[in-house]
């Protein structure tokens, strides 16, 4: 049961990359874009987590943690540049 | 009865991260846009994350409690980033549906 | 003496379990590396946080944490169903909460939970942190979106954080 509740998942979470993955395309403005960008990597660390469910490895919380700082770090940087024009003052 | 469980958060998990997804497809404004991933994404995860915890944690190699980080890093980070993205909005003056208020159009 | 050597001490415990959790252990060498890196790093990082954290009423904050882990699960439920009903029927608004905190942790933390509950976002603060700019996703009646965060959220933390 729990294989087909993951197949189930996987395929959820993959329709909500893809549509994260169009609103990155057509934005239309910059801040669109960088929420696509943070939402991608929120929808990664699901990938990944249900990918280490299913190969019964806890081996891929540390990248999901990785990827989980670097959308935020991603995210406020992009932001300062937007408000200040400048990222390192 | 622990797979059951599992397979019940998994999916309600995945199906909150996909409305959010969809909410930010459907929407049709930055703001409005804004509370799509903020919320639906991160209990989506968050949920996902317990799932797997419960999972790892009845394997019989030890309480697994490795998920409960990545879990309150999104929730302490989600807002965050929500809150810098509509003041970058407001100070790039987008257009919005609502109506601004006076004081935040001086926000620089 | 302890003052100087444990400027923080409810930072000190929360590193501890943060390295905990990270190495996913409890090995007595975890422990004590743990704890090392408790009392190192507020030591070190002294100089971006000067003053003192005081809880004043745990139990108030632990009851305002399941209130927001509750409206956090509500919250889901009704954005989720607002998206689902289609954007058309949305009555999206700003609102300007004033506020009455004045410790700048307590300020964050409103407006980090502004950020997870029912359909609303902070947008802005003004400069004199006097008032926070809300934005709802479905705005049916202003007063009564003030009056809740008001009650809801910011008397607890007024309770907990602010001198009074």
């Amino acid at each position: 049961m729990l294989s087909i509740a993951i197949l189930i998942a996987f395929a959820l979470v993959g329709t909500a990359f893809a549509l994260t993955l169009w609103r990155l395309l057509i934005g239309p403005s910059a801040p669109d874009r960088i929420l696509a960008l943070d939402t991608l990597a929120v929808n990664a660390i699901a990938l990944l987590v249900l990918f280490g469910i299913q190969q019964d490895s806890t081996l891929y919380f540390e990248a999901a943690i990785l990827i989980a700082l670097l959308g935020f770090v991603g995210t406020v940087a992009l932001c300062k540049y937007l408000l200040r024009g400048d990222i390192i003052e | 009865m622990v797979e059951l469980l599992t397979s019940a958060l998994l999916l309600a998990g995945a199906l909150f991260t996909f409305i959010g997804a969809l909410g930010l497809v459907r929407l049709k404004d930055f703001y409005c846009r804004l509370h799509a991933p903020t919320k639906a994404t991160t209990l989506g995860v968050g949920s996902l994350l317990l799932a797997s915890a419960l999972w790892f944690s009845t394997r019989g190699t030890g309480l697994s409690l490795h998920e409960v980080l990545v879990t309150l890093f999104l929730f302490i980070t989600a807002p965050v980033s929500a809150h810098l993205l509509a003041k970058a909005a407001l100070h790039l003056r987008m257009k919005s549906l609502a109506p601004k208020p006076e004081s935040s159009t001086a926000a620089t | 003496m302890i003052r100087r050597l444990l400027p923080h001490p409810i930072l000190t415990p929360t590193i501890t379990a943060v390295w905990l959790l990270l190495v996913n252990s409890l090995d007595p060498g975890q422990v004590l590396l743990g704890l090392f890196l408790g009392l190192a790093v507020p030591l070190f990082s002294l100089r971006f946080w000067p003053d003192r954290v005081q809880i004043r009423r745990p139990l108030t904050l632990l009851r305002f944490c399941g209130l927001v882990l509750y409206d956090i699960v509500a919250a889901n439920l009704t954005v989720a169903w607002l998206i689902l009903r289609g954007p058309a029927r949305l009555r999206p608004g700003f609102v300007e909460v004033p506020l009455e905190l004045t410790s700048e942790l307590a300020i964050s933390l409103l407006a980090n939970t502004i950020c997870l509950t029912p359909g609303t976002v902070s947008a802005w603060l003004s400069p004199d942190r006097r008032i926070l700019l809300v934005h709802a996703l479905d705005l049916a009646d202003a007063g009564a979106l003030i009056a809740t965060v008001k009650t809801r959220y910011e008397a607890p933390l007024r309770q907990v954080f602010d001198p009074c």
